[in-house]
């Protein structure tokens, strides 16, 4: 496992970064924030293209930049993804894609093959085109690709679907999601999307106002109450991790534990992890299993704890199968209903709020 | 129908092409620099680039001859090294064309340089591309259309040159006659003949070479980064 360690600082006029956080890296890590958390200057201070940046950058115990040096981009062993692409508008698709292969970093690594970064990306019927007129998802597959074949020792990517719609988005999310196993490189993955942090990365950084809010695991971060804040209004909630067990006509039947949710989303084989979010505020409660009602999606859970939320709500922490589950609903039906912690109650869940965005 | 005398044009394409390949390789660098500088003497610099714009061709011609004569800084060295004068020589010529003609290389380049921006260099950088290959590879085919004009203006505008010749370079046949000088001396004498041929070939020549330039800069591709 690569480790990047961050000691940095740097004085924009409008605000100031100042980062001390080492990196674990493995598979995707999310940077994750509001506009304007300085996800992007991080990004490129990893990156070298910020000169004005001070303190120290290690990567695997070299140093990329300290008080004496400051090691050039093109000598970092990076890849870059910018959110627009930066293809080179005087060249092919291939050329592009050529440009990076002649210099890509003799290491031990096994070296990332032409044939296999345009496979992987699905480049071949685009390679003798001009950049200028590939549509906006063929230039982020392009620029992904170009990025792999320069033989990367970590990933950067900022935002590369924020220029996209929603179909295309669907179509380069899985690209992206296998790309640390299939190339062995770690990614750094700037997002300001919950939905992409949530399918993507194994690990969240969040910033906001140019420091740490928080690092962990993606669970961990998105279910802390106190973060709210800090993620720009980012609805508290969990993330549940399922298994397909049924697909039939665009409605998934997941797996939690012994139990099972219905959700509308795209084909997915039997068998695949997946997870998904559910906010506080899509979970209701009854004491009772409910019946002549709409809602299909009932679990059966255990609380754990009831914390005060805002104005005059409670959030419950539920467990369910061993997995964790919020619920949002005011003080007065919590005391109605006398809830308390270690009871049992049913867990109703909108299918709506499951859909898949 | 007078007797044609090409002297003049053959000096004065030559004296254009020297320059214009000097020029070149002066005015790139600094271009490029101007273009991605943070450093605030770069204000400074482009005034003094811009200079010759607005300069009357005898003040710089004046300067230039002092600068240039045996007793200035560079014409004693360059008569040490090569036991000749820059004054009244081609060599000084290209020197006060070089100079003269400084802006009509550095303005289109540095714009065309600053249009490509630092996006593409950045991207080549994370790609491993090092300084030389970002400038070699990706902004000087983006610049096309700046290196274009930059050759054009600098070449027509030293076609035209007069003042600044007249000033440093006098009137000698196969050295410094070129064909400004060549026409003024055809008038004084009253050949208006060989002053129409002169004249007419330099304008119609101007023209065709305007006009090729526009014509291939709406071929060149439009690059939008």
């Amino acid at each position: 496992m690569s480790t990047l360690s961050l000691h940095v600082t740097l004085a924009h006029p409008s605000f100031a970064l100042e980062v001390h956080q080492d990196l674990p890296l493995a598979g995707i890590t999310a940077l994750f924030g509001p506009s304007g958390s300085g996800k992007t200057t991080l990004l490129r201070v990893i990156a070298g293209l910020e000169r004005n940046a001070r303190g120290t950058i290690m990567f695997d115990g070299e140093t990329w930049q300290s008080e004496r040096v400051q090691v050039p981009t093109q000598r970092r062993g990076i890849g870059y993804v910018f959110q627009d692409g930066r293809l080179f508008p005087h060249l092919t698709v291939e050329q592009n894609l050529r440009f990076a292969l002649g210099r890509q970093r003799r290491t031990s690594r096994p070296a990332v093959d032409f044939a296999a970064a345009v496979a992987a990306l699905d480049l071949g019927a685009l390679l003798a085109r001009r950049t200028p007129s590939l549509s906006g998802g063929e230039q982020q597959r392009v620029a992904i690709a170009r990025a792999l074949l320069a033989g990367p020792r970590l990933m950067l990517m900022d935002e590369p679907l924020s220029s996209l719609d929603l179909n295309r988005k669907k179509e380069i999310l899985p690209l992206i999601e296998k790309l640390p196993e299939a190339f062995g490189v770690p990614v750094l993955y700037v997002t300001h999307n919950v939905d992409e942090v949530v399918r993507l990365a194994n690990d969240v950084l969040l910033l906001s106002a140019g420091r740490v809010g928080a690092y962990g695991k993606v669970g961990d971060v998105l279910e802390r109450l106190d973060l709210s804040p800090l993620t720009g209004g980012v609805e508290t909630g969990v993330l549940l991790r399922t298994e397909v067990a049924t697909y039939d006509g665009g409605v998934a039947t997941l797996r939690v534990g012994a139990q099972q949710l219905r959700v509308a989303m795209g084909a997915m084989p039997v068998g695949t992890a997946r997870r998904i979010r559910i906010h506080a505020r899509d979970v209701a409660i009854a004491t009772s299993r409910p019946q002549h009602l709409s809602i299909r999606n009932v679990l059966v859970a255990r609380i754990l704890r009831i914390e005060p939320g805002t104005g005059m709500n409670v959030e419950l922490l539920l467990d369910v199968e061993g997995e964790h589950l919020r619920s949002r609903i005011t003080r007065e039906a919590c005391d109605e209903l006398a809830l308390a912690t270690g009871q049992q109650v049913f867990a109703l869940v909108k299918s709506v709020a499951l859909e898949e965005k | 129908m007078a007797e044609l005398e090409l002297g003049p044009v053959w000096l004065t394409l030559e004296l254009a092409a020297v320059t214009v390949a000097a020029l070149l390789i002066i005015a790139t660098p600094l271009a490029w620099w101007l273009a991605f500088t943070r450093s605030r003497v770069r204000t400074v610099v482009e005034a003094v680039v811009a200079m010759p714009l607005v300069l009357p061709p005898t003040v710089l011609g004046f300067y230039l001859l002092i600068l240039l004569g045996p007793a200035g800084a560079m014409g004693r060295a360059w008569l040490t090294l090569t036991d000749d004068t820059l004054t009244f020589s081609f060599a000084g010529l290209v020197v006060a064309s070089v100079i003269y003609s400084f802006p009509f290389a550095v303005q289109p380049l540095q714009a065309a340089f600053e249009g490509v921006g630092r996006g593409p260099l950045e991207a080549a950088a994370t790609l491993g591309a090092g300084r030389f290959e970002q400038f070699w590879r990706i902004a000087s085919p983006l610049a096309m259309r700046g290196y274009v004009s930059a050759i054009v203006l600098a070449f027509a505008h030293t076609l035209g040159e007069f003042g600044v010749v007249l000033m440093v370079g006098g009137n000698i046949p196969g050295s410094t006659k070129v064909i400004s000088i060549a026409i003024y001396e055809h008038v004084e004498t009253i050949e208006y003949a060989q002053a129409h041929v002169l004249a007419a070939g330099l304008l119609v020549f101007s023209f065709v070479v305007l006009l090729s330039v526009y014509t291939l800069n709406r071929r060149l591709p439009l690059v939008r980064i």
